[in-house]
């Protein structure tokens, strides 16, 4: 299965046959009380430094998010793809749990682009799939609903199934343009938490054959080390079939991990791509 | 083992959370006709702050805090009817829940697991918990405390609708209101009038300590 995504000039294939697609996951305020503030103050200079960083990590994909409380959200989200869209190729992922915010950003985006997120639960499913078809946009599904995240993999990939006959069954999105979210959990606070999230990555590979995603860095929350935590996690999550993460390429750890995983599973015959990267400098 | 071994090395296990030697070294405390109160305040009480303080500074993570609270938690339910019959009175009782149109409940569980191991009575009421259900149970529970998480910025704004919904059932003194999650802040905490936020779960025991102690200095002072 092969997701297709596109900037004005660039497209980036996600599938098994293709190298893992890294989607840049730092464009976002949450937890940063500066940068907030300068969104509030309709600052928005630290998108173009976050945007550079990804870029130079080695994202093929830019998750843009907004998410500031007490700010005008979707104004936000509008300026923030505009400016990636001037300063980059890269096509972006529209990240906003506000529909307001999904939609003034789909508006102004050039290109086919990746909307993160819905679940099962059908309010929200209601208010962003017309978003989608108008836009003809790709759609991260996360795998919970209305009750609450399942811990266990087969109840997972039952709202994988749900998912599939809703988005695709139902509302006729091509199967290609959903991709599941199987939701990586702290494994500090849940040790069977990555045994789950492998499993249900493997059944929906195994059914359904959809391009599979997930935040990252959860994994590792609370824990030392997380880089190391969380590279290891996408290693095998790879070996799993996983095909993309949302992940910080600033993380040096992460994306040699998600390169060597090119490697080990044959999308980097001969570790060409790997050698280009990691090449020692010439001795003469 | 001496009453003195049994303090030591149950507030020793407690803290690298071995639960089942915290429960053996409680019910073998209780045969030699320990006071549970002591084995409470004197070992499982100061193990568990220790445990809370080691890991407020950086030293300690999050999954050695869950252990050692897990541990606890044992340790509580063969101390708990004991204690209600002595009519030891509760640190405080706390009335927990994530906030309508979220699910995210790991952060809310760490806390749950922490209060309880500092010696709260926690009634939690899940996820997607509504304006109507949070004031149900504050009618029903009186507790000291109302927490409130929320991991999305658009399940935040139910921390005001539920504070609004408090103040409408004539509750809103009755109960200290705290809210917390990934995306809140002090600033947020304060522009919804909530009492308090705190960061992590180590953090909510003491605010909730600190809070309740001077509310009841208050009433002291006013009675």
């Amino acid at each position: 299965m092969q997701t297709i995504l596109r900037s004005q000039t660039k497209t980036v294939t996600i599938g098994d046959d293709q190298p893992f697609c890294i989607i840049g996951e730092r464009i976002n305020p949450t937890g940063r009380k500066l940068f907030q503030q300068q969104l509030r103050a309709g600052d928005l200079s630290q998108v173009l430094i976050d945007i550079e960083e990804q870029i130079a990590g080695g994202a093929h994909v830019l998750d843009i998010n907004m998410g500031v409380p007490l700010a005008d959200e979707p104004a936000l989200m509008a300026q923030a793809v505009t400016m990636a869209q001037e300063a980059c190729d890269l096509p972006i992922c529209i990240d906003s749990s506000v529909i307001e915010a999904l939609e003034a950003g789909l508006s102004v985006y050039k290109g086919k682009a990746l909307v993160n997120s819905i679940t099962c639960e059908l309010d929200r499913i209601e208010a962003v799939l017309p978003l989608i078809k108008e836009h003809g946009a790709a759609i991260i599904c996360l795998t919970n609903g209305e009750e609450g995240i399942p811990v266990v993999w087969d109840e997972r990939f039952e709202f994988c199934k749900r998912l599939v006959d809703i988005v695709h069954g139902k509302w006729e999105i091509p199967l290609e343009d959903m991709i599941i979210d199987a939701l990586a959990m702290p494994i500090g606070a849940e040790p069977q938490s990555a045994y789950h999230f492998f499993k249900t990555i493997e059944a929906i590979k195994d059914e359904f054959d959809l391009n599979t995603t997930c935040g990252a860095s959860n994994t590792s929350f609370g824990m030392p080390s997380r880089h190391t935590l969380n590279g290891t996690f996408l290693a095998m999550a790879a070996g799993a079939g996983m095909t993309s993460a949302i992940m910080d390429a600033r993380s040096e750890e992460c994306i040699r991990a998600v390169r060597g995983s090119d490697v080990m599973l044959s999308k980097d015959e001969y570790g060409i791509n790997w050698i280009g990267h990691y090449r020692p400098p010439a001795k003469v | 083992m001496t009453p003195e071994e049994i303090l030591q090395n149950l507030y020793d296990e407690t803290m690298v959370g071995n639960g089942p030697a915290v429960i053996e070294l409680t019910n073998t405390g209780l045969e030699m006709g320990m006071d549970p109160e002591t084995l409470l305040f004197d070992a499982l009480i100061p193990s568990l702050e220790e445990v809370g303080a080691r890991f407020e500074r950086g030293d300690w993570f999050v999954p050695e805090m869950l252990i050692a609270g897990k541990a606890m938690a044992g340790a509580l339910e063969v101390l708990r009817p004991l204690l209600a019959a002595k009519g030891t009175e509760t640190i405080g009782k706390f009335v927990m829940g994530t906030v309508k149109g979220d699910v995210h409940d790991i952060g809310k569980n760490l806390v749950n697991i922490m209060l309880e191991g500092a010696g709260f009575e926690v009634i939690d009421l899940g996820v997607q918990v509504s304006p109507e259900k949070f004031i149900a149970a504050v009618e029903e529970h009186q507790p000291d405390i109302l927490g409130m998480s929320a991991f999305l910025t658009t399940t935040m704004p139910m921390f005001k609708a539920n504070i609004n919904a408090l103040e409408k059932a004539g509750l809103r003194d009755k109960v200290i209101v705290l809210v917390g999650g990934a995306p809140v802040t002090q600033e947020y905490a304060d522009a919804v009038a909530a009492d308090g936020y705190a960061a992590d779960a180590s953090a909510a025991v003491k605010l909730s300590k600190e809070l309740i102690a001077k509310q009841r200095a208050a009433l002291a002072l006013n009675a």
